[in-house]
């Protein structure tokens, strides 16, 4: 993982609740065996209609997403984290997020923020003409006009996300309490190894 | 003595490996099930970083969302090619992946194969009081038999291949309990769509949800996975059904569960595992039975349910002008204006299947309804997908099959088909499904599809009449 410390620029104003995966990439897409190309998938409903803001010149290339309430609930597919990055995606503020995408999106540096509804409102309307900046050093989102929002972030995620950790690396270190584990279960709960069907 | 511990709390604390200072654990995952479309890209993660599968005994592969439905073998029993290149080229990819990383795959034309979350309980391989992880949001349907069972996505498949752990911090616990006693043509998809309907696509959100009650108790093993496999559809982490006389007499002699001493001593240690009596949840919501009517969706989130006896809503009675514009969307996609009553709406597809509603008891169910009728003119494509090749051959030897066909509905292979618009099942743009399944969403069937979340036998009355309708009607 890419150490990621700031994210700075232009914001897509979407807004929308309860964007599901599904929105984000549809299941054609989840066809692929790798993890790169699908931001020409990403959003493809959305950017059927005319208008999108997707497509509007005005937030061409913006790093950062915002969106209403229960964003990227529906399936588990990590495709929608790899679908918003490879479209140049490296935050998304929200009221909420499904627990599974805030996972897969951490798992891949991008930023998920939760703020309440009043600050979504507010970044809403800045976004339509202004740059918005992210530090998550000092967990908060501000605005060239003095808004100054703070946000929660999980301390050992904002570690991994400040250093690139390499996750696996990092539970790989912990093989030893892993086998103690596996064996203290293999003595007491020796029915809990599966028999080969 | 310990304090009070509910189900969740019990699972999880005898699987933590390691806690750290801010509270989150490396938690021990006992079983791993790997489907194709979620997996290719964790084991070219292993291959990159030279790691093996630390724990080959305690995964399962098997395909389900790519696979065609349609026969697999030829005549002279060869193998029927993919049509799709790149479904084929995934597929190949799981088949190749699972013996090279030392893993058990359950072959395409095996009759044990199946969708992954009707595989694993009935082989026995998923098991009360254990972790289960499956990339796949779905995978809290295992939740029905006691085990804690999440949805992973990619990066984490491929920590648990290389580790048999997840890094996670503790969800909080909420309980959901059903009383009372269901009145007939009411079945546990109904109940699980009122959930939803209660509680919100959000509203379970950072919980682990158990199903407690009458009514719950009073379910058979099939109708407990149905209801949690719709956890996520209310937000939760995992639902939870505490384990009792009911799933033990399901697992016993299942060919992966524990057998003669080993099955006694998991029994034994399955039954300390209910919530203790003064143990106190997070949340607690209680639902009576009576408020429980066959139910059905209108729009394109698993929370707009009504009862089938309901219209169409009209987007401005809502209280909040976000949820009015959403239902104004929903309801543009849909084709449908407020008033109408649900039972007007025709339908040109029916889909009987998925991990929500393909076991044999649903597809009795549903031929219970449909025996000695014919579907619809007006209905254009009808098909039953089976869970496993188990439950096909067991419906086979019921003769529901044959009520299915005579019926004019098709009779498929196993697999996850129509409940998402991935492989050739598809519902086509602009036409209605009443489908078995579990997710509505926009293009969740196909681009342009229209989805009504029903039970299997509301989906078998819908096939008759061509339209959304009441069950009850069909019912002596
Ligand atoms: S049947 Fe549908 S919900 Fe179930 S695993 Fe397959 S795609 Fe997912």
């Amino acid at each position: 993982m890419q150490p990621i410390s700031s994210v700075k620029g232009k914001a897509y104003p979407l807004g929308l609740k309860n964007v599901d995966t599904d929105i984000i990439i549809p299941a054609a897409w989840l066809k692929t065996i790798s993890r790169s190309g699908l931001g020409k998938g990403a959003f493809q409903t959305l950017r059927g209609v005319a208008g999108n803001v997707f497509d509007d010149p005005a937030y061409a290339g913006a790093p950062i997403l915002i969106a209403g309430d229960n964003f990227g609930c529906g399936s588990s597919r990590e495709h929608a984290a790899w679908a918003m990055a490879d479209l140049g995606i490296s935050a998304v503020i929200a009221p909420s997020f499904s627990d599974i995408f805030s996972g897969n999106a951490f798992k891949n540096g991008l930023l998920a923020i939760v703020l309440p509804q009043e600050a979504i409102d507010r970044l809403m309307d800045v976004a339509k003409t202004d740059e918005i900046h992210i530090d998550l050093e000092t967990q908060t989102v501000t605005t060239p006009f003095q808004d100054r929002f703070a946000f929660e972030i999980d301390p050992f995620r904002k570690h991994c996300l400040i250093n690139g950790v390499d996750e696996i690396g990092l539970t790989l270190k912990s093989s030893d309490a892993i086998s103690a584990y596996e064996n203290k279960i293999s003595a007491s709960q020796s029915w809990l190894s599966p028999n080969q069907a | 003595m310990s304090a009070p511990q509910t189900l969740y709390e019990k699972i999880w604390n005898a699987h933590v490996v390691e806690q750290r200072d801010d509270g989150t654990c490396l938690i021990f995952i006992d079983r791993h099930l790997v489907h194709e479309v979620t997996s290719p890209q964790a084991f070219e993660g292993l291959r990159v970083a030279g790691r093996q599968v630390r724990r080959p005994d305690l995964t399962l592969a098997v395909p389900d969302h790519n696979l065609p439905t349609t026969a697999r073998l030829d005549a002279n029993g060869n193998n029927i090619p993919i049509a799709d290149p790149e479904s084929a080229q995934q597929l190949e990819a799981l088949e190749r992946n699972a013996p090279e990383f030392g893993i058990s795959y359950i072959d395409a034309t095996d009759v044990k194969q199946g969708i992954v979350h009707v595989v694993g309980p009935e082989q026995g391989f998923s098991l009360p009081g254990t972790t289960i992880v499956c990339g796949d949001s779905h995978t809290a349907c295992h939740g029905g038999l006691g085990a804690l069972a999440f949805g992973i996505g990619t990066s984490e498949v491929e920590h648990v291949l290389a580790t048999q752990t997840l890094q996670l911090s503790r969800s909080k616990s909420m309980e959901v309990r059903v009383e009372g006693e269901l009145g007939p043509g009411v079945s546990a998809k109904d109940v699980v769509l009122h959930i939803t309907g209660v509680l919100g696509a959000s509203g379970g959100t950072g919980h682990v949800i158990e199903y407690t009650g009458a009514v719950i108790r009073a379910l058979s093993i099939e109708g407990r996975l149905t209801i949690s496999n719709m956890a996520i559809e209310h937000g939760a982490r995992a639902g939870l059904v505490a384990p009792d006389d009911v799933t033990y007499a399901y697992l016993k002699g299942r060919p992966m569960a524990p057998k003669g001493g080993d099955w006694d001593a998991a029994v034994a240690y399955w039954r300390s595992l209910a919530t203790d009596i003064d143990a106190v949840y997070d949340k607690v919501v209680t639902i009576s039975a009576a408020d429980i009517a066959p139910s059905v969706t209108w729009g394109t989130s698993p929370e707009d349910v009504l009862p089938i006896t309901g219209v169409v809503p009209d987007p401005s009675t809502f209280a909040d002008p976000s949820k009015q514009a959403a239902a104004q969307k929903s309801l543009d996609y849909m084709g449908l204006t407020p008033g109408m009553p649900m039972t007007d709406i025709s339908v040109e597809n029916i889909f009987i299947g998925s991990c929500t509603n393909s076991r044999i008891e649903d597809l009795r169910a549903a031929a219970a309804v449909l025996k000695g009728r014919k579907k619809a003119d007006n209905v254009k494509w009808a098909i039953v997908v089976p869970g496993s090749g188990l439950v096909k051959q067991q419906a086979e030897a019921e003769g529901l099959d044959r009520i299915f066909i005579d019926a004019g509905l098709e009779w498929r292979e196993p697999g996850c088909s129509a409940c998402l618009g991935m492989n050739p099942d598809k519902v086509p743009a602009g036409e209605r499904c009443a489908s078995t399944s579990n997710r509505n969403f926009v293009g969740r069937q196909g681009p342009g599809a229209r989805t009504h979340l029903v039970s299997p036998a509301m989906a078998a009355a819908a096939a008759i009449t061509g339209r959304l309708t009441d069950v009850r009607a069909f019912m002596d």
